[in-house]
């Protein structure tokens, strides 16, 4: 109980040491809180991501083959699925065909999708809430598509995809395969790409290896690929996000670094004082090391509190429009919470942990000083 | 009982520790009443073949970054540098990265 009330005695006073200079701690609590505040926005929005992306794409194809030509992505032959099928292990190889349509007067993109149930639905489409926005229609109005030669064809929107699928479905049009192919001019026999599925998920890698020595001008994308893909384009050293952060996390290093590391002349003969009162060198250090804790333990807290209500409260306003980019069609959806603890863990350890043991070696050093010499200063 | 700072500094910190705590709390019981949606979004991935979520529409590339190559970034011009916004943000798929490694 002693140590505790010696605990709060010394803490009383850290505060109002701090309260003295309340402008510069103020500011200094501002700025560290709202570094916080960016990197748990990236930490949470990225690992929620990453989750979902882990969680939803787990159904798709196992195994996509492309053909390159010229170093492009060119459409695929018919003829190249009996080669695939008669390879061991290989259970079902289907033709997928897909493209991109550029609306000229929305100046947006929609990604045309073929689906089997759409077969006999000539001439009607199912549109994601994203296409839904940008062309303002609705169920059971006509949407005119440019074909590749030049007339319109009017489609019937028989579907819009509910708002909450939009992070797989916003830019999406459901299309038959008979009006794919006067849409874009894809003779019959021809696929955007290949879709496989494998006897033994183990053989995956072994069935894409022998597809690339069969038809050497085919590239096999395998599932765990697909699933790998959003871990490593979120990963926080890629991209230049990470630039333009990493120059203001080191602005503030140096910044709280040099606040921390350094006393000021009145933190000196404050020390001194302390000393010559009476004050143990442990004390003085322990003063500071509270110091430390009170700035960067409340701006950890406050930062990771307010970038959790910044992604999934606030639908991550201040990343939007970075996010947006050039898009005309921006899919808007809600993120679903996901809380890495390691990932806290890992920010409280690279926040609080360094601006608190560099407050301590600066009070140490003052406070070994003869108390005499440190208020002569 | 306020009257110490020392008070003032450890109620500040039990409502931020409370406040972090309400925080997982949420995030585990959101996660667990959302899983209807997750199964809706699946759902669409398998039925219509998907590689991946619409994040970015403004390039092909940032749009289905799996099936992008190498060379797709560049198609606007060979020595074009990056073009648009997204493509600055995201860094490339790791299966791109391999096949790099491959062809030395």
């Amino acid at each position: 109980m002693i140590w505790i009330e010696k605990q709060r005695n010394i803490i009383d006073f850290a505060l109002s040491s701090l309260l003295r200079r309340r402008g510069k701690n103020l500011a200094l609590l501002a700025v560290y809180t709202v570094i916080v505040f960016i990197l748990a926005s990236i930490f949470f929005f990225t690992s929620s991501i990453k989750k979902e992306a882990s969680l939803v794409l787990k159904n798709s194809p196992e195994i996509v083959v492309q053909k390159v030509t010229g170093g492009r992505h060119d459409m695929i032959p018919v003829r190249y699925i009996p080669f695939i099928e008669k390879l061991p292990g290989v259970r079902a190889v289907k033709g997928r065909l897909w493209g991109y349509y550029y609306e000229p007067t929305t100046g947006a993109n929609y990604t045309l999708v073929v689906t089997d149930d759409y077969r006999d639905k000539v001439g009607t489409i199912a549109i994601g809430s994203g296409v839904s926005r940008t062309l303002n229609t609705q169920k059971g109005e006509l949407v005119p598509f440019k074909a590749y030669d030049g007339p319109y064809i009017s489609f019937e929107v028989t579907e819009v995809f509910s708002p909450e699928s939009e992070l797989v479905s916003s830019d999406l049009v459901v299309i038959s395969e008979d009006d794919f192919r006067a849409l874009f001019g894809i003779a019959k026999g021809y696929y955007t790409d290949l879709t496989l599925q494998v006897r033994n998920a183990k053989e995956m890698a072994t069935v894409a290896d022998k597809i690339k020595r069969l038809l050497p001008d085919t590239r096999p994308i395998l599932r765990e690929e697909i699933l790998r893909t959003y871990d490593a384009i979120f990963d926080w050293r890629g991209g230049l996000l990470v630039f333009i952060l990493a120059g203001a996390v080191l602005a503030f290093a140096i910044f709280a670094w040099d606040k921390a590391s350094s006393l000021s002349a009145e933190e000196r003969r404050e020390i001194g004082i302390l000393k010559a009162v009476g004050w143990e060198t442990s004390e003085v250090i322990t003063m500071k090391s509270w110091e430390g804790i009170v700035i960067s333990l409340s701006s950890f807290l406050m930062g990771v509190v307010f970038a959790y209500i910044h992604i999934f409260f606030a639908s991550y306003i201040f990343f939007e429009p970075v996010l947006k980019g050039w898009s005309v069609l921006y899919p808007h959806f809600r993120l679903i919470p996901y809380v890495d603890p390691y990932q806290i863990a890992a920010l409280f350890f690279l926040t609080v942990v360094p601006y608190t043991a560099a407050t301590i070696i600066p009070s140490w050093k003052a406070a070994i000083v003869d108390p005499d010499e440190v208020m002569r200063l | 009982m306020l009257k110490r700072k020392s008070n003032i500094f450890f109620l500040c910190l039990t409502v931020n520790v409370f406040a972090l705590l309400l925080v997982f709390t949420h995030a585990f019981f959101e996660g667990r009443n959302n899983t209807p949606l997750l199964r809706e979004r699946a759902g669409m991935v398998e039925k219509y073949q998907l590689t991946d979520l619409c994040l970015f529409t403004d390039a092909r590339y940032t749009r289905n970054p799996v099936m992008a190559d190498f060379s797709t970034p560049f198609q606007d011009h060979p020595l074009s540098m990056e073009h648009f916004p997204s493509g600055s943000i995201i860094s490339p798929p790791e299966h791109l990265a391999r096949y790099d490694l491959e062809k030395k």
